[in-house]
């Protein structure tokens, strides 16, 4: 990540190098450190212990090695949502992010009317738990009676059909944006409010005009925060979950029970029993979603010291 | 309007409850049940009743909460600690999760007759004949005592029964001259008639759902699964399968099924406008429609189930047991609650008045059943049909030992064939590639044919 | 989005660093809000317009959510989803809502605050502790909670939702506040921004001179440190607040007692109730349900504006 760098040059700066160098600083630490190892170690470790084993309803427990990362790696299902999740992501991501950047963009720039007004209200859906969220737009989505319904009627064809297999992923996709895009627009708009007034001096002795400040100026300036919401966005999207699984009472057959890879973890657990497969499934999972963000923390960082 | 309707109802339901508290509370104690006299571990019962204690009961029957009122009052020893841990899969997960977790379960739990087999099997639930409740079986009628014996042992009591019946529009079906279907063939003729002059309405809504499927495969002679200890067959290809499909794939593949989801908002109000024209549903139905669809008031109906040849023929849709759960502390005390709850007329008129539909015999046969007339039935006495109907129920059913998760899986692969409109069989037939696959995974010995 | 909402992964969601730039403190005057550059101050008729059109795609939802509010469930089937119905019941729907089943729901309201006094509290009193720790003193395996700490934030919420259900279940945990509350009590976000806020806003000399003074490490924290880090507090325990009160999957996993859910896994099951033989459907309540979880968490929102936006501006500016 973008911070370890920047921590670690902290952790050398002469201004730390005066604090005290004993076990002192592990007394503040502990609290954390302990809830931290039984909280989230533990169960990773655990996790890695079930994935070599095999409970059945018949027959019992058994060690069988690397036997269930075989199956995961041969599993369609498995594959088949992170597929669907990959698309997702490649969609909308960029979508959210771009949307988020424009709206932060233009708040900046200081030219719109009402700019407090409208960053709040933007900002408003993230405060709405994503279980509201699914249940808000299911309920709008209904292509008979919802307000897609209601559309359609006026039209007097069916032209919206969110609940439909065709269109489902997109009507995820537009439940997220409208969760986190003014979040995200709240992460970018906070870092172009710190970029140096020089920079813009510098620019205008240059004759730059709006738009050249834009992409010459304020979106480099502001890389490092595009490249944190896109990984969060990543690891988010790799998760989803409540939307799909909210939803998928509304549209049995848009939404399978491995739709992501989350509820496919999920399902194969509470609905199966298969808790030392579903382990396997969340590894295997936590891998690639750790190489992923590492990647592209990496061409973040590179691009940067171009 | 709703609400009024429903604080009518509860105020109804309290009066009930008051009423029958006052009638019985005092008989109870002294005959402990109307049951035929059972013996041996009985004492225990009866014992533990005496003692007193508190148990914990998950249940998501809307009069489950006056049923507990009522029995505490009949046992002031022995408090009830009513849960709704969710309805139907959202319980059994919670469920599962307990049993797993090896604490947490409650000592009595609702479960439906589809899923009492896995729950049973996978030795969660106490065999009820150490109580003596086998000799309970003459006072439940036989498709619902059938459910509840699994494997020689009686796993539950049965609380309510599904025998299946057609509801129909009777508005909609005058308004497009259909006629009420006795046969398969003239449901179908009835489906295309009606869509052809309502491209809004459809005959039924249908988006894939396991317990219809079974349910349909069940009235048509299927026999798809076979298990005899964790020795089990997977035939979703059998005559009566193929029966089945014959019929429904005509709807499916001409697009005849209404595409609403059932029990979302769109189904419910295509109930109420007369688009989703019939129901083939179990006999729990009727409270549903009186509670839930106000706007169908006056023109829902309720007829036999169509049949293939003329023959009649009928399944169980849906239905739920109670049954003792093994973690239960007070197992004793726990199978008295059981029995009152589901033995003993004190309960079981409650039940009824809210709006179940009992699978006790003397309930299914009191002349005050059989004789109701709902006017949101236009008068019509539907509990003499759907009676009738669960005399034809066929014998020999029995679901999975992994029924729930069976069911869970089934729209992984349906789910192309209803919306592209294609043949169910090959779903059937990868459905049963993955049932197969996963009963051996989980260390049964599965065969598919 | 994410399917593990519990507040390990979705507080990880803002870290706002621009690393690009040199530490030097000359470089980083901030611009003003009201921007001296004379040129951009000019508003713009089209910028106002697309910002109108964002505003609506995020208003309109929650508008369809407070006109549905105010709506019988039989209106809810027959009139325009963006209007009034013929009826006005928003009061008899709160009512409702707030006494259905025993009073089920406020039942779950209390259980949210609980979990959210306990988890967002004890997460932020966690995360700023430690991350004073790790800004201010130099203590051996400092590299290696560095890097762990780092580490977890890539792993997904299901890696850990299933094996932490079952090691709870082997403690006797599930189905307890517990369950809810331990597994918040951790936010890496917190944690960093803590920890980088630390090392910008509290000098060392100060500190130096706390303890020539022979003031304990614990008195100088709660003394004057904490107030040098209030800014810092205030975000990440607001955004913990969201993370905690929007909690979804975790609750969903370990609770198995209505008595106990939180507003989220209490709404959905009064959505899921619509379901099978013996269906009651409150769509009414699920919406007047979900509107009422909403409006405690965009009030603090709006009241605390100030905090939490200067908060997020100064968690980009102290790096």
């Amino acid at each position: 990540m973008t911070t370890l760098s920047a921590a670690r040059r902290k952790g050398q700066s002469p201004t730390a190098r005066r604090d005290r160098k004993d076990w002192k600083g592990w007394v503040f630490i502990a609290p954390f450190a302990i809830v931290f190892l039984a909280m989230i170690v533990v169960p990773v470790v655990y996790a890695i212990y079930l994935s070599f084993f095999r409970d059945q309803l018949v027959g019992g427990n058994a060690f069988v090695g690397f036997a269930n990362y075989v199956s995961v790696l041969s599993d369609p299902k498995f594959w088949g949502s992170l597929g669907r999740v990959s698309l997702f992501l490649v969609v909308q991501v960029p979508i959210m992010l771009v949307l988020s950047l424009i709206a932060a963009l233009a708040l900046d720039s200081a030219r719109v009317h009402g700019a407090g007004f409208f960053r709040i209200m933007v900002f408003l859906p993230y405060a709405v738990p994503g279980v509201v969220a699914a249940l808000i737009w299911g309920f709008i989505y209904g292509d008979q009676f919802g307000l897609a319904g209601n559309i359609n009627h006026l039209l007097g064809f069916d032209l919206l059909q969110p609940l439909s297999s065709n269109w489902i992923l997109g009507s995820i996709g537009n439940i997220v944006t409208w969760e986190f895009m003014g979040y995200n627009m709240l992460i970018f708009y906070a870092a172009l409010k710190v970029i140096p007034t020089e920079l813009y001096e510098a620019a205008e002795i240059d004759g730059a005009g709006a738009i050249r400040t834009v992409f010459s100026i304020k979106i480099p300036a502001v890389r490092g925060a595009i490249v944190i919401a896109t990984i969060f966005s990543i690891i988010g999207s790799f998760q989803l979950f409540n939307e799909p699984q909210l939803l998928k009472p509304l549209a049995p057959n848009a939404i399978s029970t491995y739709f992501t890879p989350n509820m496919y973890a999920y399902n194969l657990s509470f609905s199966g029993q298969q808790y030392n497969y579903a382990a396997a499934v969340a590894i295997v999972m936590g891998i690639i979603t750790a190489v992923i963000a590492y990647v592209v923390q990496l061409r973040g960082t590179s691009q940067e010291n171009r | 309007m709703k609400n009024g309707l429903r604080s009518a109802r509860t105020w109804r339901r309290i009066s009930t409850v008051i009423a029958a508290t006052a009638m019985v509370g005092g008989a109870l104690v002294a005959c402990s049940s109307t049951g035929t006299g059972s013996s041996g571990s009985s004492d225990d019962v009866a014992a533990a009743l005496a003692k007193g204690g508190t148990i914990t009961y998950w249940s998501w029957t809307p009069s489950a909460k006056d049923q507990v009122a009522a029995f505490e009052k009949a046992y002031p020893k022995v408090h009830v600690k009513l849960v709704n841990a969710g309805t139907s899969n959202d319980e059994y997960t919670k469920l599962q999760n307990t049993i797993k977790a090896g604490s947490g379960a409650p000592d009595v739990a609702q479960i439906e007759y589809f899923a009492l087999p896995q729950f049973a099997l996978s030795k969660s639930l106490v065999d009820l004949t150490s109580f003596g409740f086998d000799k309970l079986k003459s006072d439940y009628s036989t498709g619902s005592w059938n459910d509840v014996n699994i494997d020689g042992g009686v796993y539950g009591l049965p609380q309510d029964s599904g025998p299946m019946a057609l509801f129909y529009n009777k508005a909609v079906f005058d308004k497009y001259g259909l006629t009420v279907p006795t046969t398969w063939d003239q449901y179908v003729a009835d489906a295309k008639k009606l869509h052809a002059a309502n491209p809004d309405a459809y005959i039924t809504s249908d988006t894939g759902d396991a317990g219809m499927a079974t349910s349909m495969i069940w009235q048509a002679g299927g026999h798809p699964f076979t298990v005899n200890g964790t020795k089990v067959g997977i035939n979703l290809q059998d005559s009566g399968t193929k029966k089945y499909t014959a019929v429904w794939n005509q709807l499916v593949e001409n697009k005849l099924l209404s595409p609403v989801a059932g029990w979302s908002d769109d189904w419910f109000k295509g109930l109420g406008n007369g688009t989703i024209a019939t129901l083939v549903t179990g006999a729990w139905m009727p409270g549903n429609f009186e509670a839930s669809v106000p706007d169908g008031s006056g023109n829902w109906r309720v007829a036999p189930m169509p049949t293939y040849d003329g023959k009649a023929a009928n399944a169980e849709n849906g239905g739920s047991s109670q049954a003792v759960l093994k973690q239960s502390k007070n197992q004793a005390l726990a199978a008295g609650f059981l029995k009152w709850l589901n033995n003993s007329k004190a309960s079981t008129s409650i039940f009824v008045k809210s709006g179940g539909f009992p699978s006790t015999t003397s309930d299914l046969e009191s002349s005050s059943f059989l004789n109701q007339a709902p006017a949101y039935f236009g008068g019509q006495k539907i509990n003499q049909v759907l009676v009738d109907g669960s005399k034809n129920v066929l014998s020999g059913w029995s679901y999975l030992p992994y029924q729930v998760y069976a069911n869970s899986v089934f729209s992984d692969s349906f789910s192309s064939a209803y919306t592209n409109g294609t043949s169910l069989d090959p779903a059937l037939q990868s459905w049963q590639k993955a049932l197969v696959s996963y009963g051996n995974q989980q260390g049964f010995t599965v065969t598919g044919k | 989005m994410s399917a593990a909402s519990d507040s390990t992964v979705t507080t990880r969601t803002v870290t706002t660093r621009t690393p690009t730039r040199p530490p030097s403190r000359a470089a980083r005057r901030m611009r003003s809000s009201s921007k001296s550059g004379a040129p951009r101050s000019k508003k713009s008729i089209t910028l106002t317009i697309i910002m109108v059109i964002f505003v609506l795609y995020s208003v309109v939802p929650l508008l369809w959510l407070i006109f549905n509010a105010t709506k019988t469930q039989g209106d809810l089937f027959s009139s325009f989803g963006l209007w009034f119905g013929n009826t006005m019941v928003l009061f008899q729907n709160i009512g409702q809502t707030f006494t259905y089943d025993n009073g089920i729901f406020l039942h779950w309201f209390g259980n949210t605050l609980l979990y959210v006094v306990f988890g967002a509290g004890g997460a932020t009193l966690l995360a700023t502790i430690a991350g004073y720790g790790m800004a201010k003193f130099r203590f051996p395996g400092r590299r290696v909670v560095f890097a762990v700490v780092l580490g977890a934030v890539a792993v997904p919420g299901t890696a850990l939702a299933v094996p932490t259900f079952l090691l709870f279940s082997q403690v006797g945990l599930t189905n307890t506040p517990w369950a809810i509350i331990l597994p918040s009590l951790i936010s890496p976000f917190g944690f960093y921004l803590i920890w980088t806020y630390a090392s910008e806003a509290i000098p060392t000399e100060l500190l130096e001179a706390a303890r020539m003074d022979g003031a304990g490490e614990f008195r100088t924290f709660f003394t004057i440190s904490i107030k040098l880090l209030a800014p810092g507090i205030v975000t990440v325990l607001l955004f913990a607040v969201v993370a905690t009160w929007n909690n979804y999957f975790l609750p969903l996993i370990m609770l198995s007692d209505p008595t106990w859910y939180p507003l989220t896994v209490g709404l959905s099951q009064w959505s899921a109730q619509a379901n099978g033989a013996a269906a009651v459907p409150i769509y009414n309540l699920v919406i007047t349900g979900s509107l009422l979880t909403i409006i405690p968490v965009v009030v603090i929102f709006l009241l605390l504006q100030r905090f939490w936006q200067s908060g997020l501006a100064a968690g980009s500016v102290k790096q």
